[in-house]
């Protein structure tokens, strides 16, 4: 089995979700924006970074990329997809999740090590998360999470909500200007996945703080949910998605 | 083809266009001697841009070359884009630090940007990739609207260019001192990692091999950037300087290290180099003096991005993200292949010729790199006159007069002379220290600055040197900045000297050996002998620092004309070191680990108040001393903490400077949460036990046990070590023992001992929130002030 980790002109943090998977113990592929063909892997992240410089605004131009073509057919077809950062605020422009990444609060590029905590632990991409709080950086200027109040009910009821920004006592940052919600975010969001589940972004960055080396290994508990998913999908032959849900937790 | 005329020189040259350039009289009639004839306009603007101090050196150059570069391991140093240093493994280390500090004076934002992006290409230009960045800032006073600005400009600088390439940004140092106030400076600091066997050169060896130029176009921005705004002092405001700023693209230059370290991993060039400061002129030049030969520049072929460009124009633009690269023909069509597919505009713009200049043609070159007929060669110059033979200064130095002479260093005046200590609380002072501009939490800034991307980050930023892990290895980078511009100004001797002595001292305290320094030396106009003298000193204390502690020099860069109408800065000699940790395992860092664990103080603590902190919150009579500083003392400090390092007896270690003793532990609880109960024998003053910055001194945490092993270690290396008690509690508590103790509490009408006796919560509180006041910015989540700018946001 092989992850995908797309790289745009001007991603960064692709090295990083490279290593992350690596550390996994799966094998990492770099998947070049120019071409729709995804050679097969069984699972695709859309990094960090500044997908063609950002300068209109983030992710806008990288949606119309070749690779983006081939990661919508593939998100169709039920293969999971995780965007970390950059990789989100492509996949919100996309359409392929709900929502969208306003400036920070601050107006600021924030860089810091955040608690983020699971919404559920029945999902492809929170399937090995303990449940705590999950410490792992952000860096990021646009990762005000925001939606219209009817959309936001409506991920919140359909489970679609997969992180919120926590407080040191493990409740959500509700407040945008609790210290705790370091852009500002709607209702403390900082990822969400599409209707059918196969499909999630978030802002902060757990394959930066995979390996207890770099401080904690908290962010690995995703990038193994991604793993087992895919493992999981290939297993099934590559099954249409079915909500989200997965059948069996496996922590 | 020998005409070197044209329509497009038909400037006229004479001394007052060349003065006008920053060429003074002399300069002129040297030119003229080199040439054998008078400069034409393009011939005159090259020059101008490359005898400029910034490129040439012309004042510092005999200064620099008494410092220490050898040392194991160097492959390549000053007059490298950038020092190299082997660490094992078969891998390398690239670092320099470079100032833009007059550009980001007149555009905060840009220049504190392209700064960033400049130093960076000296590093990816020896084929390595970088992997930190370093911004050591200097300011004027912090409430003051118009450092605010400076100050919101150019860490927004730093971090959207260092954001947007991917380098984390892991340290440096911000630093306010009236003599910044017209001046600032802003001095990066980038690291980079390779592979031994890719190691390139700034060089165009082999008659006929192309020249090429790949990255952004050429443009007018940043035209005479070298000689008009870095190498000149300032008037008052100088807004019509700001078309000599250049613009950055970090995307660009993302694009630009990938294709780079692509052709350089590849063996596709033979030899790379970046152009900085005087474009297209220094990057030729450089690279054909290097290689001994010379090149024919098809100045038709160089991409514009505007129309109407003159040839001057076109060769010392500084327009940024810019590389020249020499490959065998074979080898160009694999060059190309490269820039396409990362998206990089390429052209062949010359050949390597055997004759040793830079000979210039308008008017198109053919297939074999034969000037077209009808072609005209605008300009023909000797490499080596405008690089390694370019024009040398030897200024006058003179001491500066002072009004009444200070006393030598390390002469200790009466105890309490000057020390307004009767009376002192001395947790009062501790606190508002901690809260101070200079001292208190830097994490506004570097908030901003993504400082973990390439997951190599150990350390982040705010609690002493960053350590970066070497993916495949054990091993660990570890960087820090310093530079000490109040002792400077003080005796610019001992100031450079001590800068030397905390950066290594803050390497070596978590195990690591420093394996070679960068300095950036900021100075002021080195026309005034005063100055000059200032610059003279510093590099001697700097080599006489660096060949008593037996590390390497392997870079820097000068910047004289830090001067503006209310005068020059304080000297200003800014050192980063890198250095290697061999397993990643033992690093030790400044915060207390565990309550119940003993607190040492390794070094003796002397006299000479002077340039501390201290004095600068108390109002310190000018008379007393700096503080002095024993060389020999100082590396055998620094071998006995790697020593008890490498043992396995030490949990913490902190280096004692800005604010002395009280500051040094106070970071040590606050960053870890544990309170200590402490005694310190008094034998002077308090104020010196406490808060004095004498050098050569750290405090280190370990299990009681080890206690005595340290004891015995450091006496070996002919230091004291004393325990002065225990980490736990919540509060910080020093009770002031011995002869020196009493006084100040009975002055208040106290009955117990002197102690010092705060809470770690407000120390903490006093600590965050010092800068964030001192700048009227929020502190907190990091929400600041709202201010828009056309930056790229994204993440």
């Amino acid at each position: 089995m092989r992850i995908g980790v797309v790289t745009f002109p001007g991603s960064n943090s692709d090295v990083d979700s490279l290593n992350a998977v690596s550390v996994a113990g799966v094998e990492a592929v770099s998947l070049w924006h120019e071409s729709p063909d995804l050679q097969g892997v069984s699972a695709v992240i859309l990094p960090g970074g500044f997908a063609y410089g950002d300068y209109l605004r983030a992710g806008v131009i990288a949606r119309f990329s070749p690779v983006m073509r081939g990661v919508s057919e593939f998100a169709a077809a039920g293969g999971h997809v995780l965007g970390i950062c950059n990789g989100f605020q492509v996949l919100a422009e996309s359409g392929l999740v709900p929502g969208a990444l306003l400036r920070n609060r601050s107006l600021r590029f924030a860089s810091k090590i955040v608690a983020i905590k699971p919404e559920r632990l029945d999902s492809p991409f929170t399937r090995a998360a303990t449940g705590d709080p999950i410490h792992v950086p952000i860096a990021h200027g646009e990762g005000c999470y925001s939606a219209d109040d009817a959309t936001l009910d409506q991920l919140e009821r359909d489970g679609q909500v997969l992180f919120r920004y926590v407080r040191p006592d493990g409740t959500p940052a509700l407040d945008p200007d609790d210290p705790s919600n370091p852009n500002g975010s709607l209702r403390a969001i900082a990822g969400v996945c599409n209707a059918a589940g196969n499909v999630a972004g978030l802002m902060p960055h757990p394959e930066r703080m995979a390996e207890a080396i770099l401080g904690t290994d908290e962010g690995m508990q995703l990038i193994r949910s991604l793993v087992l998913s895919a493992a999981e999908w290939e297993a099934a032959g590559r099954p249409p998605a079915r909500g989200g849900r997965v059948a069996e937790v496996a922590k | 083809m020998t005409d070197v005329k044209s329509t497009t020189n038909s400037v006229e040259v004479t001394l007052e266009l060349a003065e006008s350039l920053g060429v003074t009289a002399g300069g002129f009639a040297v030119i003229r001697e080199k040439l054998g004839r008078d400069p034409n306009h393009t011939e005159l603007a090259m020059f101008s841009v490359m005898w400029s101090e910034h490129c040439s050196y012309k004042s510092s150059k005999p200064l620099l070359k008494t410092l220490p570069t050898r040392g194991s391991g160097v492959m390549a140093g000053p007059g490298d884009n950038a020092g190299v240093v082997r660490i094992g493994d078969g891998l390398a280390v690239a670092f320099k630090i470079e100032s833009h500090n007059h550009p980001s004076a007149v555009e905060p934002y840009q220049g504190a940007a392209t700064g960033v992006g400049g130093i960076l290409r000296d590093i990816f230009t020896m084929g390595a990739r970088p992997i930190a960045v370093l911004d050591a800032l200097r300011f004027g006073d912090p409430t003051d609207p118009r450092t605010r600005h400076l100050v919101d400009g150019i860490v927004r600088g730093v971090g959207g260019y260092g954001n947007c390439v991917g380098v984390p940004t892991v340290g440096g140092e911000l630093v306010f001192d009236p003599s910044y106030q017209g001046n600032p400076l802003v001095n990066v600091m980038a690291i980079g990692l390779l592979e031994e066997k890719n190691l390139i050169f700034a060089e165009a060896p082999g008659e006929g091999n192309y020249v090429v130029l790949f990255g952004s176009t050429t443009g007018r921005d940043g035209i005479g950037g070298a000689s008009v705004l870095a190498s000149a002092t300032f008037a008052d405001s100088d807004p019509n300087k700001r078309p000599t700023v250049q613009v950055g693209d970090p995307f660009a230059e993302k694009l630009l290290i990938e294709a780079s370290l692509e052709m350089i991993s590849r063996r596709l060039v033979v030899g790379i180099q970046d152009l900085g400061a005087a474009g297209i002129t220094c990057a030729s030049s450089e690279s054909a003096d290097k290689a001994g030969t010379g090149i024919l520049v098809d100045l038709d072929a160089i991409p514009r991005r505007e129309p109407g460009m003159a040839p001057w124009e076109v060769m010392i633009s500084e327009s940024q993200e810019r590389m020249l690269a020499t490959c065998t023909p074979d080898q160009f069509a694999a060059v190309r292949e490269v820039c396409e597919r990362w998206g990089i505009p390429i052209a062949l713009v010359g050949r390597v010729t055997t004759d040793g200049d830079i000979a210039i043609v308008e008017g198109g070159v053919d297939e074999a790199g034969r000037p077209k007929p009808g072609s005209t060669e605008i300009a023909r110059i000797p490499a080596k006159a405008l690089t390694s033979e370019a024009i040398v200064h030897y200024r006058l130095a003179t001491q500066p007069t002072r009004r009444r002479q200070a006393p030598a260093p390390g002469i200790p005046l009466q105890a309490q002379d000057g020390l307004p200590e009767r009376g002192m609380d001395p947790a009062a002072v501790l606190v508002a220290l901690l809260g101070s501009p200079n001292l208190s939490s830097r994490r506004w800034v570097y908030e901003q600055y993504d400082a973990c991307v390439q997951s190599n980050t150990i350390e982040w930023p705010g609690h002493g040197a960053a350590v970066l892990r070497v993916k495949g290895t054990r091993k660990a980078l570890v960087a820090t900045t310093d530079g000490n511009q109040t002792l400077s100004a003080i005796d610019p001797f001992l100031g450079a000297q001590m800068s030397v002595a905390e950066a290594t001292r803050n390497v070596s305290i978590t195990g690591a050996r420093p394996l070679g320094i960068t300095n950036c030396l900021n100075y002021g106009n080195q026309e005034r002998p005063e100055a000059f003298w200032q610059l003279q000193e510093a590099v001697r204390g700097m080599g006489e620092a660096c060949r008593a502690l037996d590390i390497p020099v392997t870079g820097g860069n000068v910047s004289l004309y830090n001067e503006y109408p209310g005068g020059a800065i304080s000297p200003t000699p800014e050192i980063g070191v890198v250095g290697l940790l061999e397993d990643v395992s033992l690093l030790v860092r400044p915060p207390f680990t565990a309550a119940g664990d003993t607190v040492m103080l390794v070094g003796d603590t002397t006299p000479g108040m002077a340039g501390s902190a201290y004095a600068a919150l108390a109002g310190l009579s000018a008379e007393d001393a700096p503080p002095n500083l024993d060389l020999e003392r100082e590396a055998a400090l620094q071998s006995f903490i790697r020593e008890a390092i490498g043992r396995g007896l030490v949990a913490s270690a902190q280096d004692v400077s800005g604010g002395g003793l009280a500051v040094a532990i106070a970071e040590c609880s606050i960053w870890s949460g544990l309170g200590a109960s402490l005694r310190l024998g008094v034998s002077g003053s308090p104020a010196i036990e406490l808060f004095g910055e004498s050098p050569s001194r750290l405090v280190l945490s370990c299990r009681p046990r080890h206690a005595p092993a340290l004891e015995l270690l450091a006496r070996q290396f002919g230091l004291h070590a004393q325990a002065l008690g225990t980490v736990g509690g919540d509060r910080l508590r020093i009770e002031l023992t011995g002869q020196g103790a009493t006084g100040a509490a009975e002055e208040r009408g106290s009955r117990v001992a002197d102690a010092l006796d705060v809470s770690l919560a407000d120390l903490r509180h006093t600590w965050e929130h010092g800068l964030a006041r001192a700048l009227g910015v929020e502190s907190g989540s990091g929400h600041g002030p709202r201010q828009e700018t056309a930056t790229p946001a994204g993440a």
